[in-house]
Formats: C-alpha cells, sequence, structure tokens
C-alpha cells in the first residue's frame, strides 16, 4: 500500500484568538498559527490576535496537549518602526512557540542573529515559489519550511520539493488571493493600507455601502468595487474580488477572479504524495465554529489517507461554509493555464 | 556619507525596463531615440512582466542595448518578476550569472544567482526598511528603487542606515501594483494563457479598467496590474536629495518619452517647480490623472492638482 511509505499531512489551522486556538486543538489541528495584536501579522484586523501574555498562555496550553504553535511575523516591518516586529519576534521567542513565519528580511536576520534556536518557516508573503528563491532564504537564514504560493499545481509541487532542501506547506482550504501574494499593492493604492504596509488588504474602516434602486454599491475610500441586488450576501468585499469594467466595455464583471473558495481536500493524497509536509486552512479572521468544522473536516480527511481510503468522502461537509458558496481546487489542477 | 549631500548633487535619469508588449520594431524605434536624444544615464532593459514575451523581444533588445551603449547610455538587463517556468527560471539565471552586465533582480530568485556580485534591487522586490536593505546590501545591491509603495520617510529612513547604497525613485509612470500567475487580460477575452494570443499587444499603456460607476482605476498589462493615474513626483528636487535619492526611474509610456526625458532634465537641474513640471506633463498626454499619494505615505491614488498655487 502506497499510504504506509508516506508520512501524514501536517494538519496547521487558524487561531485568530484564544478561544479559536482551544477550538482547533480539540478538533484536531496538529499546529496552529496566531499572530500579535497590530500590524506586524497579516490579518491585523480589529478584535483579533493575541497579546504577549495570552500568546505565551496559549502556547503552553497548546504544547500539554501536544500541538504545535506557530506565530506569524509577516509582514514588512515599516521604515520608521523596526523596533515593533524586533520586539513582537523577541516576545514569540518567549512564548516559546515552535516556528516564526516571516517574509521580510529584517524579520527574518533579526531571528537569525538573535534567536538561532527558532526554527523560521518562510510566510506566502515571501512569494517564493523556485527552486533558486527558496534556496535564497534557506541558504541565507536557516529557513526550516516554505509556505508555497498558491499559484503552484500538484505536478509543479512534485518537481519543486526535490530541488530544495526545506519542508513545504501548501494552503488546501479558504480565501484565495488572486495576486502572487505579498507582491500586490491594490489596497494600499485605494485606502493606503495593504497587506505588506499594515497587514490589512481592503480594511474594514475603509469599506462603505450606499443603497440605491435596490442595489447595493461597495466602495473602498470610494471606489465602487462592487453591486449587488440587496440583500444578496457577498464575501467578505476584497478588493481583486470586485467588479469592474474593462478595455472600456460597458459590462462590469469579475475581472480578476469568480468570488470562489479553495477546497483541495480531494488533492490531500496527491499533494502528500507530491512532498508537502504541511497543509494549511485560511481564515484567522473566520471564527471559533468556522475553524471546529473544518478542522474537523480535514483531520476526518487526513486520517482517512492514512486508512489507505479516499478523502473525498468528507470533501461536501464544508461546501456551504465557502465565501460566496462557491469552491475550487485553485491552481492544484491549473486548469486556467 | 549621506551628510555630505549637497544642493546640486547629481540626480540621474533612468529609463525603467518596458513594461507593455510592444511590436519589436515599435521598441527598437524607441530606444534609437532614447539613445540619440534622452538626456538619461541609464536604461534598463528586458522583459519583467511575462516570460511568454521574452523570446518576441530577444533580438529588438539585443541590438537596442548595442544602440544604447554606442550613445553613452549605460545598459542594466531586468530579469522577469515572477520566473516560473523552467524556461524563465534558466534566463533569469543566466542574465544574474553574466558578470560583464549589470543586472536588476525582480524577484529572490535572482538574488540568488547573483549574488555576491553586484546588482541593482528593483521596485518589485519587498525592501520595506533599513535592516532589509542593509541585508540586500551585504549580498551585493548597489542600488535599490523603492517599493512604489514606500513614503519618503520611508526612503530617508534607508538611505540614512545604508549611506553607500545608491536609492531610485519610481518618478513617473503607471505604478506596477500588483503581478498575478493567472492572465486577467486573456480571461477577458476567454482565451487560456497558454493560448492567449498575446491579446495585451493591443493596449501600450495597459487596458483601463474602471469601476462600475465608470471612474478610471486600474490598467491590467498581461499578468501585471498597474495604477489608472500616472505617478509624478511632486516634491521640489532638494527634498529628494534630501531623502538620499540619486535617480529618477521614468516608466516607459506611449507618450513622448524623450520629452518626458528633457523636462525630468531641466527638474533635476533645479530649473523647473514640481508644478512646471506636472503642467507640462499633462500637456503631454500622460496614461492617466497624475498621481502622487504614496511619496506622502497616502493612498497611491491621490492625486495632484498642477493648477493648484503651490
Amino acid at each position: 500500500m502506497t499510504a504506509a511509505r508516506i508520512p501524514a499531512l501536517e494538519l496547521v489551522c487558524p487561531a485568530g484568538s484564544p478561544a479559536m486556538l482551544k477550538a482547533a486543538v480539540e478538533a484536531g489541528a496538529d499546529s496552529v498559527y496566531c499572530g500579535f495584536r497590530d500590524e506586524t501579522n497579516a490579518r491585523n484586523f480589529p478584535g483579533l490576535n493575541f497579546s504577549p501574555a495570552e500568546l505565551r498562555a496559549a502556547t503552553d496550553w497548546a504544547h500539554e496537549r501536544g500541538t504545535r504553535v506557530l506565530l506569524a511575523l509577516n509582514t514588512f516591518a515599516r521604515a520608521d518602526a523596526p523596533d515593533l516586529w524586533r520586539a513582537s519576534a523577541d516576545a514569540a521567542a518567549v512564548a516559546g512557540v515552535d516556528a516564526v513565519i516571516a517574509a521580510d528580511l529584517a524579520v527574518l536576520s533579526h531571528m537569525r542573529a538573535n534567536h538561532p534556536g527558532v526554527r523560521l518557516h518562510l510566510s506566502v508573503q515571501a512569494a517564493a515559489g523556485t527552486p533558486e528563491a527558496i534556496s535564497f532564504y534557506a541558504r541565507e537564514y536557516g529557513v526550516k519550511r516554505v509556505v508555497l504560493p498558491r499559484v503552484l499545481s500538484v505536478e509543479e509541487i512534485r518537481s519543486l520539493t526535490p530541488e530544495i532542501a526545506v519542508e513545504t506547506e501548501a494552503f488546501v482550504y479558504g480565501g484565495l488571493c488572486v495576486m502572487a501574494e505579498g507582491r500586490c499593492a491594490l489596497s494600499s493604492y485605494a485606502s493606503g493600507r495593504s497587506p505588506n504596509l499594515s497587514g490589512v488588504c481592503s480594511p474594514p474602516e475603509a469599506v462603505s455601502f450606499t443603497d440605491d434602486h435596490g442595489e447595493r454599491t461597495t466602495r473602498l475610500s470610494g471606489f465602487a468595487i462592487d453591486r449587488l441586488p440587496a440583500g444578496e450576501v457577498g464575501g467578505y468585499p476584497t478588493l481583486c474580488k470586485g467588479r469592474f469594467r474593462g478595455g472600456g466595455s460597458g459590462e462590469a464583471g469579475y475581472l480578476f477572479e469568480d468570488p470562489v473558495s479553495l477546497n483541495a481536500m480531494s488533492l490531500l493524497g496527491g499533494l502528500a504524495g507530491a512532498g508537502v509536509t504541511a497543509v494549511k486552512i485560511e481564515g484567522r479572521q473566520r471564527g471559533r465554529a468556522y475553524v471546529a468544522r473544518v478542522t474537523k473536516a480535514f483531520r476526518a480527511a487526513i486520517d482517512a489517507i492514512g486508512r489507505g481510503e479516499s478523502p473525498e468522502l468528507y470533501e461536501s461537509l464544508l461546501g456551504d461554509l465557502a465565501e460566496g458558496a462557491r469552491e475550487t481546487t485553485g491552481a492544484y489542477r491549473k486548469r486556467w493555464r | 556619507m549621506r551628510a555630505s549631500i549637497k544642493p546640486g548633487a547629481p540626480m540621474d535619469l533612468a529609463i525603467g525596463p518596458l513594461l507593455f508588449n510592444w511590436a519589436a520594431d515599435r521598441v527598437e524605434t524607441f530606444y534609437a531615440r532614447i539613445a540619440d536624444e534622452a538626456p538619461v544615464g541609464t536604461v534598463y532593459l528586458g522583459e519583467v512582466v511575462c516570460g511568454k514575451r521574452q523570446p518576441l523581444l530577444q533580438d529588438a533588445l539585443a541590438r537596442s542595448a548595442e544602440r544604447l551603449e554606442a550613445g553613452g547610455k549605460t545598459v542594466i538587463w531586468s530579469t522577469l518578476a515572477l520566473p516560473a517556468t523552467p524556461r524563465e527560471r534558466r534566463l533569469a539565471a543566466e542574465l544574474a550569472a553574466d558578470p560583464d552586465h549589470l543586472i536588476e533582480a525582480g524577484d529572490m530568485s535572482a538574488v540568488w544567482s547573483r549574488s555576491p556580485s553586484p546588482f541593482v534591487a528593483g521596485p518589485l522586490l519587498n525592501v520595506y526598511n533599513a535592516p532589509a536593505a542593509e541585508e540586500l546590501a551585504r549580498m551585493g545591491c548597489v542600488r535599490l528603487c523603492a517599493n512604489v509603495e514606500l513614503p519618503l520617510t520611508s526612503i530617508r529612513e534607508i538611505a540614512q542606515a545604508c549611506p553607500d547604497l545608491e536609492l531610485e525613485l519610481f518618478a513617473f509612470g503607471r505604478l506596477p501594483l500588483a503581478l498575478s500567475s493567472r492572465c486577467a487580460q486573456a480571461r477577458m477575452e476567454g482565451l487560456h494563457r497558454d493560448a492567449c494570443r498575446y491579446v495585451c499587444d493591443r493596449h501600450p499603456d495597459g487596458m483601463n479598467v474602471a469601476t462600475i460607476e465608470g471612474e478610471g482605476f486600474l490598467a491590467v498589462n498581461g499578468l501585471q496590474t498597474l495604477s489608472h493615474g500616472c505617478q509624478l513626483v511632486d516634491v521640489p528636487v532638494e527634498a529628494l536629495r534630501a531623502a538620499g535619492v540619486s535617480m529618477l526611474r521614468l516608466s516607459p509610456h506611449s507618450l513622448d518619452m524623450v520629452a518626458v526625458s528633457h523636462l525630468f532634465h531641466d527638474y533635476a537641474a533645479g530649473r523647473t517647480t514640481p508644478q512646471d513640471l506636472a503642467l507640462a506633463i499633462e500637456a503631454l498626454g500622460p496614461p492617466g490623472p497624475l498621481v502622487s499619494g504614496y511619496l506622502h505615505g497616502a493612498a497611491g491614488a491621490r492625486g495632484i492638482d498642477a493648477r493648484a498655487t503651490p
């Protein structure tokens, strides 16, 4: 049986708050990832994340249950405030986290120089998808794992893994960036704040709605980014998932991406076979009930693969959770190339 | 030392890499004029957006490089911003490994292949602070073209910490805002990227993208998304010198780039105010309304009113 030769995938789940961390651990996460309550992480939304004391307590609690804690320190330090990122790196080391997830050379070099014992994972925000780029971070900073950009197919991952000396982690569920992660400034062009600059995309304080003639228009800093019949529920109004008019055409459409959500559960076996070490669920902003349900379903699917069964039985469990209620296997099957 | 920056210190001009899919003969004509008529010291050459376009331009760019060098310009080869296929990776690695030419690294793959030989770090590398710039300088970076999101205050912080690093500023053109491995332009035409018919060649300054209400917002150039607005520095040239900037990048567009570079030449020499520069650029027909918000730490789309009193 082939399954016996492939190590079980590590299930990495989002923890946007201490309560969500607890829910993920109890639902069967192997690892959880979280961030501090500030702009040092890429989910800097009001009401989310951890204080240093909360992180320390949560890490102890998770470790008692055999679950690893990964700390996302994955934005780019502001030139006028690098100390905030340094202090967060130090607090992560004090809390005893199992790894720090970083993208900025400033953060990576600080960790290597001051906390050489703390394991480093390369954030998806570094957009490192080639053996050369990944090897760069491994050589210079001793990065042990790369979170893969959400643009690679299973086949591409299969040819990538033997060429690099680090583990890989692949997103398998949740929201998808249309653009290369960490290389997108659309949000700051409209609003002044972006993932790289401030850890937020399409920040909630810049979003507004106007109702007119039975339609609701969504705006980001005044730019109309979508329009839906009143009462119809859309996902979070992320700029790149809005509707625009391209090339002078009269019709507005989803120019960059249809509002779909990633679900690669059916590909878990293929990802494991391609050499992927860990699979990641997106959604620190999504809440406790959400993370419990998604974690449980993926735990069951990974365990099924371990028994030599197909994970597809568990796939339909989550259909109603997707943003915009439609799912895709994303780039993994690369139908768009 | 930065402390030695004086009024009148050099402010060189560079033509950035051509971002758009222009026909090979148009490209060659463009660079021939730059070689003969534009008061710029440096020209960046190379396809940085889409690897599929690379073979179309190879010969035209090689001839353009000779022409530019004969015209006294320094040619720097820019690498692809998002290399992915084995062919794209090999091309980037070959460029980076060539010790006879300076290169501009478009991503960390190129830095890996190039270091420790000298290189320019392009605006699409994520360098947001002094420690990151110091890391690249340690690896051989001699010049950094600041990421377009960076305000002048951040550029000054980097300059103060890295006195030996030259700093270049994206001073003119639609802002490169995002990259994708999916082609929005092919998608709009109902085509797959692998059979895209190079539809991006219809839009020499990018395809305009408007909001539902018809307001100009973005521009699509194959895999790249740019701003609809056209970036233009709007501070006195002395303020740029004080922030440590010593080179201004002019990104090629379909308007008269020789005229644009002459205007910037006068601005860099202190003979033209930012207001007069903006008025003159407006008269040349820029690809979108003039914007400058990023330089001031505001939204990038924030406009310049060229007619406002200073």
